[in-house]
């Protein structure tokens, strides 16, 4: 699709089934250096690219994963106050050297890097609201300051950023417009086929052909809290395999459901509506 | 180039601006596309930023790239009528029920159906399903005359994938969104010192170790926190109906609201009496006044609802809508318990001011100060809800 082959392209790797859309994407961001940010239902592999893509271009993979206390400071560095304290108490190190006690996050470590890496930002959402603005001039400019060292850190090579988000609309405009942006629909059962076959190669036919019968029926109950995806899907198959079901007792029986619903309230009312239809 | 496309997409409401627009320059500069399909991917990602608009963007893209209006026109305005819930205010309780009974999406089916058939029968006709009081879509009186149907296909690839518009469910058009409520309730903070001493106070630990003769002397503070609790009772009743959306939005807000200190909700029909409910089913009751007695008077309380009921309703011992909950209390009393025990209470109300001369409405808003459901009146709210009294 492109003329001029001047970066690395991204073709998918051998444990990751990829879409098209999502390559193309994928290779926009590339490209253009811009962060990629994946939206999608849970379990539909927003992270697993991130590794497919360090993996498919042999690059570094540094993981952020954001929690709700995160700040956004702390991926660019952290000043250790303590130790320098500590050392200029009990000595051993020359506390006048400030640069010792920097400690560079996972985005000045990308930075810094001498080679080009791909950067998770991974559940962005999860964290304070302000937490993407904080950010937007860092990964626009690829380059942020440090006052206590009088130090400007930029990055040898811009690394790929994949963001990844669960949240619907929390994320600031002005982030948005900078960003890449892919929604990951949930796959349709072709594409499940093929990748369930990557994770079991040796799946017997009617196996694959019946739990998924059953697992696309399950998603088609709305009233489940969380719906089964493809990661349930994954360790359910792999407990059928385990367990030797027959494949002509899934979809009547649908054994270890407990892995495909994992909230109480869904197996409750699963249970429930099962039970009603075997006695009546 | 395709600057025609920009101004297609923005009259589609995608919120596109020039950054994207430049980026897309950018990319096709670069040598990026082929062809078609490749363009509406590729746009699609440097365009559009949520899959709420992603059906936007489908309708714009035909309309562009095949140069003729869409049926989406008829949709979306009606689709717009719909979701106003002013208009569905304006219904009879029949015609209301009417509407319950289908789902927005069947709802949608249907009109499509029946658009469809209209075309085939009557080419070009000027009404349609006009049948008198037997259609859920009777009461708008809206007359779309003479709009094509762009129902055959041919063309390339991305135009059909384009005239799918599988992501129609994704959309959201959304009066205010989740996320700007949030902003709104971010202003309901008293920052305290509170909790353990968990932060270390650089500037007086130096300050007591040089005292101490440069030995360490570490000085911890208490880290600054919100102090507020929030207490949000909503109004599920029957007249709530039109509302839901706009409820569960600020009810999402305030539950993923990770800044209170604690957060507690409670549904209710119409007006309080003897129970609250933990669910919006309304089986898990829980007794107003035991809710009174465990929860302290500095709790932020939001009550969300409509405040439109029948006078006995609100007056009269036994009023409660349904008679087996025999409220030997009347609920304006119940309300003013409320106000009495909380020091700060607002009420919110998502019917516009302009409907609220109605007399228990104006009952209420003796009791408690009332704001709309809009993002001033949050506002405005949040800000009566933070004042020392």
């Amino acid at each position: 699709m492109v003329n001029n082959d001047d970066f690395d392209r991204f073709s998918g790797s051998p444990d990751y089934v990829i879409s098209e859309p999502l390559k193309n994407a994928v290779n926009v961001t590339i490209a253009l250096e811009r962060p990629l940010l994946i939206r999608g239902e849970p379990g539909t592999g927003k992270t697993l690219l991130a590794h497919s893509i360090a993996k498919g271009l042999g690059k570094k993979l540094i993981i952020w994963n954001i929690k709700s206390t995160t700040k956004a400071q702390e991926g660019l560095y952290v000043y250790d106050t303590v130790q320098r304290l500590n050392d200029s108490r009990f000595g051993g190190r020359d506390v006048s050297d400030i640069k010792q006690y920097i400690k560079l996050g996972k985005l000045g470590q990308a930075f810094v890097s001498p080679e080009q890496v791909v950067l998770l930002i991974d559940e962005i959402d999860k964290a304070d609201l302000e937490f993407p603005n904080d950010l937007l001039n860092e990964l626009e400019e690829m380059s942020f300051y440090i006052p206590e060292t009088n130090e400007t850190i930029t990055a040898n090579h811009r690394p790929i950023v994949v963001i990844t988000s669960n949240a619907e609309k929390e994320l600031p405009d002005a982030f948005l417009r900078r960003c890449i942006f892919h929604y990951i629909e949930f796959p349709n059962s072709a594409l499940m086929e093929e990748i369930v076959k990557v994770h079991f190669p040796n799946i017997k036919d009617n196996l694959l052909r019946e739990s998924l019968k059953a697992f696309y029926k399950l998603r088609e109950i709305d009233d489940f809290r969380k719906k089964p995806s493809t990661s349930e899907l994954i360790d359910w198959i792999r407990a059928l395999i385990a367990g030797g079901i027959p494949h002509d007792k899934i979809s009547s029986e649908i054994p270890f459901v407990g892995t495909l619903l994992k909230k109480e309230t869904d197996y409750d009312y699963f249970v429930a509506r099962m039970g009603r239809k075997s006695y009546g | 180039m395709f600057t025609g496309f920009f101004y297609t997409l923005k009259r589609r409401k995608v919120p596109i601006s020039i950054v994207e627009w430049m980026t897309l320059m950018e990319a096709l500069s670069k040598g990026f596309i082929s062809n078609l399909d490749e363009f509406y991917y590729l746009a699609r990602a440097i365009l559009v930023k949520s899959e709420a608009y992603y059906d936007h963007y489908d309708v714009a893209f035909q309309e562009y790239f095949k140069g003729i209006e869409t049926p989406a026109e008829i949709t979306e305005q009606i689709m717009e009528w719909l979701k106003d819930p002013i208009n569905k205010m304006t219904l009879t309780e029949e015609e209301r029920a009417l509407f319950d009974s289908m789902d927005f999406d069947e709802l949608l089916r249907e009109l499509e159906k029946r658009l469809k058939e209209q075309t085939e029968q009557h080419d070009g006709g000027g009404h349609w399903i006009g049948r008198g009081g037997t259609s859920p879509f009777g009461h708008s009186g809206y007359h779309p005359a003479g709009i094509r149907i762009g129902g055959e296909s041919g063309g390339r690839h991305a135009i059909q994938i384009a005239q799918q518009r599988r992501f129609r469910n994704y959309r959201s058009d959304l009066i205010l969104d989740v996320r700007q409520i949030k902003m709104a309730l971010r202003g309901l903070r008293q920052l305290s010192r509170i909790g353990p001493e968990d932060e270390l106070d650089l500037e007086r630990t130096i300050g007591a170790t040089c005292k101490n003769a440069g030995e360490i002397e570490m000085v911890w503070a208490r880290s600054r926190k919100n102090a507020v609790k929030l207490l949000l009772l909503m109004d599920v009743g029957g007249s709530m109906f039109p509302f839901a959306r706009l409820c569960s939005q600020l009810f999402s807000a305030a539950h993923s609201s990770t800044h209170f200190k604690d957060f507690q909700y409670f549904y209710f029909h119409n007006c309080i009496y003897d129970n609250l409910y933990q669910d919006i089913e309304r089986q898990e009751a829980v007794s107003t006044d035991h809710l009174l007695r465990i929860l302290e008077p500095d709790y932020k309380v939001v009550l969300v609802g409509d405040a439109r009921m029948a006078v006995p309703e609100l007056t009269q011992k036994y009023g409660a809508i349904y008679y087996y909950e025999r409220n030997e209390v009347p609920g304006l009393l119940r309300l003013k318990q409320i106000v009495e025990h909380f020091t700060h209470c607002v009420w919110i109300n998502p019917v516009e001011p302009y409907y609220w001369n109605h007399p228990t409405v104006l009952m209420i808003e003796k009791l408690f100060p009332m704001f709309e459901l809009t993002l001033d009146g949050l506002g405005l709210a949040v800000k009566k809800l933070i004042v020392k009294k």
